[in-house]
């Protein structure tokens, strides 16, 4: 380790890192703009300037730009030299000669970079008097709010979304002293991570327009540390809230999964907390007054918990103590998944296969990291948007990679890495069945029908194993193979993923086999947010179920766990399953469908009023903690209501509470696979000298006053005994363990800048260690998976159709798609179909189709979907609105213009 | 024995020096403009209101009796949704006032402000808001800030350029 000397003291650096990163890693306070951590240095702004000096005789040194200058053994340098204070200070001067008097309608104001660093280098008076240049600004959609006057032109917005997340309708326009970011007209960006704008930009020009609708400042926040609930990925957020509304959501940085940034469908998908379609209190159906008090729910819950036989349906989005709280009201025998029978049977190979510690799962910075990805089937920037941004860094960081061992130089120069890559590219295949945007940077992309996706799979893992069965002569396909297993050979960190939209088993079993024979780590998408924690309950599906209510039916009373059956199974199923139970008890936090069944409705909290723990896609158990008390006392965590029905039907003692942890606990003891959860975050009575960790910053506004229109004495703070947290301002001030953040702040530090004060170096992980805990051991004993049946080929079939689903990623998140912004940016429902099919039904796009399928049918504008296999239709899912049917199934359509009905 | 002597007699020798105390309520006490009293929100020279809920006040406040909630008109012009001052947590420190930075919040020379209740202390943004300009007449936020809000345009404002023309290269 080399040692440097700062204002001459000795520190230990570490190798290959700039001046700046080392600076910040020591703990130093050197302001910088245009350098981040996840972007590296271009050294546009000027703003980190240090002195650096030859050696201990040379008085005079040189003003460098650290984030330019690589860290060498025995170099010297000065921080707090007076000419680098000087110019840093000038710097800051010059850039506020045109920046606007903005702060106080400015929403950055308080968590913004440029007001930390002029402080920094203080910078407090304006001896400028000439006149300030201004631009006009541009809508961008619904997302984000644009003020261009408050740019000072560190260009981090332009590299964070052209060369980050591969956005192209971004950029920088006009010359010299009045550059321009923004579109090259008004119009919504296209990006699905344009939201991370937001938090990259340091000064006030991207905002967060969501928050704008009820604006708060950072400081005025109750926070808590979450975990975003509209995927299989498990991005780590922290969520806002402020009188009894949810305000907004930040990344929460976890150098394992999300770094720096989160999709626009987590950062905007809150909303449905505060929708007015929430349940609010407990209703039982079918007398008069149908809202009822809890001690009236519990009377009529005590009767029909004593006398009536139980079933119970999970939830892939309810948490891991939920879903574990119902299993335990209802019994083992009697608990079911919830979703359909394919989705259910493919998970829980999954999870099966995972369990055996035969193929590790990559995380999304493992997949950041591979130098060869292989996707096989899985849309995945439609379904796991992070880790297809991963993905993207994976080729490109691969690329710099090779250019750094070519030239020698630093990874961290990122012009001149950029200027040495041009267009070249790490290894990527991406083989989907309709094509995604990830096909840009890949060098390898195909649109296959699911069953040649498997084959291709197949004769990809033979060329790497003989051993392995080949697929038969089909000369193109083993050409392609044979491109792909080439990378996979040299490659030292190879990933393979894919997931399960396809329906397909033979897609995951070759996926399976190909990493297996080339040591790769694999990264199955799933559909929800703790799919991978429900699969692991290897229950059976929602479809058992209706079976067994069809068979002994009539006794048995449903308890249906934060489920909307609708969305999983076809709507004849569901209401045959409802008209055989004798009764529906539904425990939601959002009307639906399926609470409408409901004889009787239990109000449970959404991810921002309670605790839990998810599983992701990789086997990562991740608590999240309650954000704010509901107004309506009523709503509970589904488990804190599950946990009471349980107590009730046991007629054990009353009042006894439960907490998450001894759940847990309980979990561990009676399902071993979920063994070390409860490692996930530190106890409820976790303290640090006696102090639990405040909820809400130091500097809380409002106390005595916002509740005081109520009434004048301020109520008792609540206590949170569920939680190392506390619901006030006190307590604990210093840095939290890694799993219990709810904030960022540092001293100087207001901004989300502020993370690098808890990391172990900028980039690295949380200091302790990033949060979550893998469920999945290190592989002991390495019996490989063997899998042997290899698929068809894929025939067109006359006059049918390969149903399969296409998700988008906004709109097609059930509890996102309450979000008003997202609604505006989510596409109709409609089926996709190859230009050839749509010709030969003889229909124009844009008209309707009727589709049939197991004797029902819907109609549904039909469109050219580029790519697309013939015999395959993909009709677009999740999406309100959009039909549920049984994906991977024939269907049937008609073109209502030559003929119909 | 003397001492009290002495004191007694000082303090006959009172009833004949000028009175301090005043006959109040019947007679008015003398405030000095600056004097830091009861608190309202003013308005600017064209009538608007001259808080822009940026929530500096409430901040500032160091028993925490100001709760707000900003919100926007269809000009894009902030302003606060609600405004609550609690006045019986309320110390006069005037912190809020100097914290303002568009003049909005003043502290006035008036103490009359006694209740029976303590309830009737918690005043709203109704109750705060005055139609005056208050000790800073003039003062226009929206005329010096970048934003357009819908009292002037893009570079309309003092000391501004008219906006950058995006498409010109000259320099
Ligand atoms: S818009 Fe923001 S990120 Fe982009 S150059 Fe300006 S200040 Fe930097
Ligand atoms: S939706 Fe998925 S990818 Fe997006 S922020 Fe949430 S967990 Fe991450
Ligand atoms: S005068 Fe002081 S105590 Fe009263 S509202 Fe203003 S800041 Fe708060
Ligand atoms: S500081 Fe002034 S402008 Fe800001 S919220 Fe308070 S009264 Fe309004
Ligand atoms: S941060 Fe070093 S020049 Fe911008």
């Amino acid at each position: 380790m080399p040692t440097i000397y700062i204002d001459n003291k000795p520190y230990e650096v570490k190798e290959g890192k700039n001046l700046l990163e080392a600076c910040l890693t020591l703990g130093f306070d050197l302001p910088y703009f245009c350098w981040h951590p996840a972007l590296n240095s271009v050294g546009a702004c000027r703003q980190c300037a240090v002195k650096v000096y030859k050696d201990e005789a040379d008085t005079k040194g040189r003003l460098v730009m650290s984030c330019m200058e690589g860290v060498k053994d025995g170099m010297r340098l000065s921080i707090n030299d007076q000419t680098a204070k000087a110019f840093r200070e000038q710097i800051i001067e010059w850039l506020m000669t045109n920046h606007p008097h903005d702060c106080p309608v400015c929403d950055e104001g308080g968590s913004c970079h440029l007001q930390d660093m002029t402080v920094m280098t203080g910078h407090d008076y304006r001896r400028y008097t000439f006149r300030k240049r201004t631009y006009k600004n541009q809508y961008l959609g619904p997302l984000l709010h644009h003020e261009m006057n408050r740019c000072i032109q560190c260009y981090r917005c332009v590299r964070y979304y052209r060369d980050y997340a591969g956005g192209d309708d971004l950029n920088v326009f006009a010359a010299h002293n009045h550059v321009y970011f923004g579109r090259d007209k008004d119009g919504v960006l296209q990006s699905p991570f344009s939201g991370n704008l937001a938090e990259v930009c340091p000064t006030g020009v991207f905002t967060d327009k969501t928050l704008k609708e009820h604006y708060t400042r950072k400081w005025d926040l109750t926070m808590a540390p979450s975990v975003c609930n509209h995927c299989s990925v498990g991005c780590n957020i922290i969520a806002g809230e402020r009188y009894g509304e949810l305000r907004c959501i930040l990344n929460r940085y976890n150098g394992d999964v999300n770094g720096y940034f989160i999709c626009d469908r987590g950062r905007y998908g809150y909303e449905f907390v505060n929708s007015e379609n929430r349940i609010k209190q407990p209703i039982i159906r079918n007398r008069t007054g149908e809202a009822a008090s809890e001690e009236e729910l519990m009377r009529s819950m005590g009767t029909i918990l004593t006398h009536q036989k139980l079933l119970g349906i999970g939830s892939p989005r309810a948490s891991v103590e939920s879903n574990f709280a119902l299993m335990q009201l209802v019994g083992h025998d009697n608990f079911y998944q919830g979703v359909s029978e394919a989705e259910a049977y493919l998970t829980r190979k999954i999870a099966g296969w995972m369990q055996t510690g035969s193929i590790r799962s990559a995380s999304l910075k493992e997949i950041e990291q591979s130098d060869v990805v292989v996707v096989l089937g899985e849309d995945i920037w439609n379904t796991a948007p992070m880790m297809a941004l991963a993905v993207r860094q994976s080729v490109v960081k691969t690329a710099a990679a090779q250019a750094a061992q070519k030239t020698n130089l630093p990874l961290w120069h990122d012009a001149a890495i950029k200027e040495y890559v041009q267009d070249q590219k790490g290894f990527l295949a991406n083989i989907t069945v309709a094509g995604s945007p990830l096909d840009e940077i890949a060098a390898h992309q195909q649109c296959l029908a699911p069953d040649d996706i498997a084959r291709l799979g197949w004769a990809i893992a033979h060329e790497l194993d003989a051993s392995l069965p080949g697929v038969s002569n089909d000369e193109s396909l083993l050409q392609q193979a044979q491109a792909i297993a080439n990378a996979l050979k040299t490659a030292k960190n190879p990933v393979i993923i894919s997931g399960i939209t396809c329906y397909n088993e033979s897609i995951l079993t070759a996926a399976v086999t190909l990493a297996t024979a080339c040591h790769a780590k694999v990264g199955f998408a799933l559909p929800e947010c703790n799919s991978m924690g429900l699969a692991l309950m290897q229950a059976p599906s929602l479809e058992k179920a209706v079976d067994r209510m069809q068979r002994e039916g009539d006794s048995f009373t449903v308890v249906v766990l934060e489920n909307d059956l609708y969305r999983n199974i076809s709507a004849t199923l569901v209401d045959d399953f409802f008209s055989h139970c004798r009764n529906a008890v539904v425990i939601d936090s959002l009307h639906n469908a399926t609470t409408e069944k409901a004889q009787v409705l239990i109000p449970s909290a959404t991810f921002a009023e309670g605790d839990g723990t998810l599983v992701n896609y990789e086997g990562r158990a991740q608590r999240y903690f309650q954000v704010f008390v509901p107004a309506e006392g009523i709503i509970k965590e589904s488990w804190k209501w599950l946990w009471h029905l349980y107590l009730l039907k046991m007629q054990a003692g009353n009042g006894h509470d439960h907490y998450p942890n001894e759940l847990l606990e309980k979990l561990e003891s009676v399902l071993p696979q979920f063994k070390g959860i409860t490692k996930s975050s530190p106890p409820r009575h976790f303290t640090i000298h006696g102090e639990r960790i405040p909820r809400e910053p130091h500097r809380y506004s409002g106390r005595t006053a916002m509740l005081a229109d109520r009434n004048v004495s301020e109520p008792k703070p609540v206590q949170d005994n569920d939680s190392p947290f506390s619901f006030t301002m006190e307590g604990f001030k210093g840095l939290p363990p890694a799993p219990l953040i709810p904030f960022f702040w540092a001293p100087g530090w207001n901004s989300v800048q502020a993370v690098t004060k808890y990391q172990e170096e900028p980039g690295g992980s949380l200091k302790g260690g990033d949060p979550g805990i893998s469920l999945f051991k290190e592989p002991t004993q390495t019996t490989p998976l063997v899998f042997h049946e290899i698929p068809e080929a894929f025939a067109v079939r006359h006059q049918k159709w390969l149903l399969l689903p296409q998700y988008h990623v906004l709109g097609s998140g059930e509890l996102s798609s309450y979000t008003k912004a997202l609604q505006e940016l989510s596409p109709q429902p409609s089926i996709a179909l190859s230009a050839e099919d749509l010709q030969g039904l003889g229909v124009e796009e844009g008209s309707s189709v009727q589709l049939k399928i197991n004797g029902t049918s819907c109609m549904l504008p039909v469109k050219i979907q580029k790519g697309l296999p013939k015999g395959i239709a993909l009709v677009a899912a999740g999406l309100q609105g959009s039909p549920v049917m049984s994906w991977g199934e024939w269907g049937k359509i008609d073109g209502m213009t030559n003929g119909g009905e | 024995m003397f001492s009290h002597i002495r004191t007694i007699w000082l303090t006959f020798l009172h009833l004949f020096k000028k009175k301090v105390t005043i006959e109040y309520p019947e007679e008015k006490v003398k405030l000095h403009p600056r004097w830091r009293g009861r608190i309202v929100l003013t308005k600017d020279p064209d009538g608007g209101e001259r808080c822009v809920g940026c929530y500096l006040c409430a901040a500032a406040c160091p028993v925490d009796c100001i709760a707000l909630q900003a919100t926007e008109d269809e000009n894009g012009r902030r302003y606060p949704e609600f405004f609550r001052i609690n006045f019986s947590r309320c110390i006069f420190c005037g912190f809020c006032e100097e914290a303002c930075p568009t003049y909005a919040i003043q502290l006035i020379p008036d103490f009359e402000m006694g209740e029976y209740k303590r309830q009737n202390l918690v005043f709203e943004k109704e109750d705060l808001l005055i139609n005056s300009q208050g000790k800073y007449p003039g003062y226009n936020f929206y005329q010096v800030a970048g934003i357009q809000a819908g009292v002037k345009g893009k570079g309309e404002g003092d000391n501004e350029e008219p906006p950058v023309d995006v498409h010109s290269l000259l320099p």
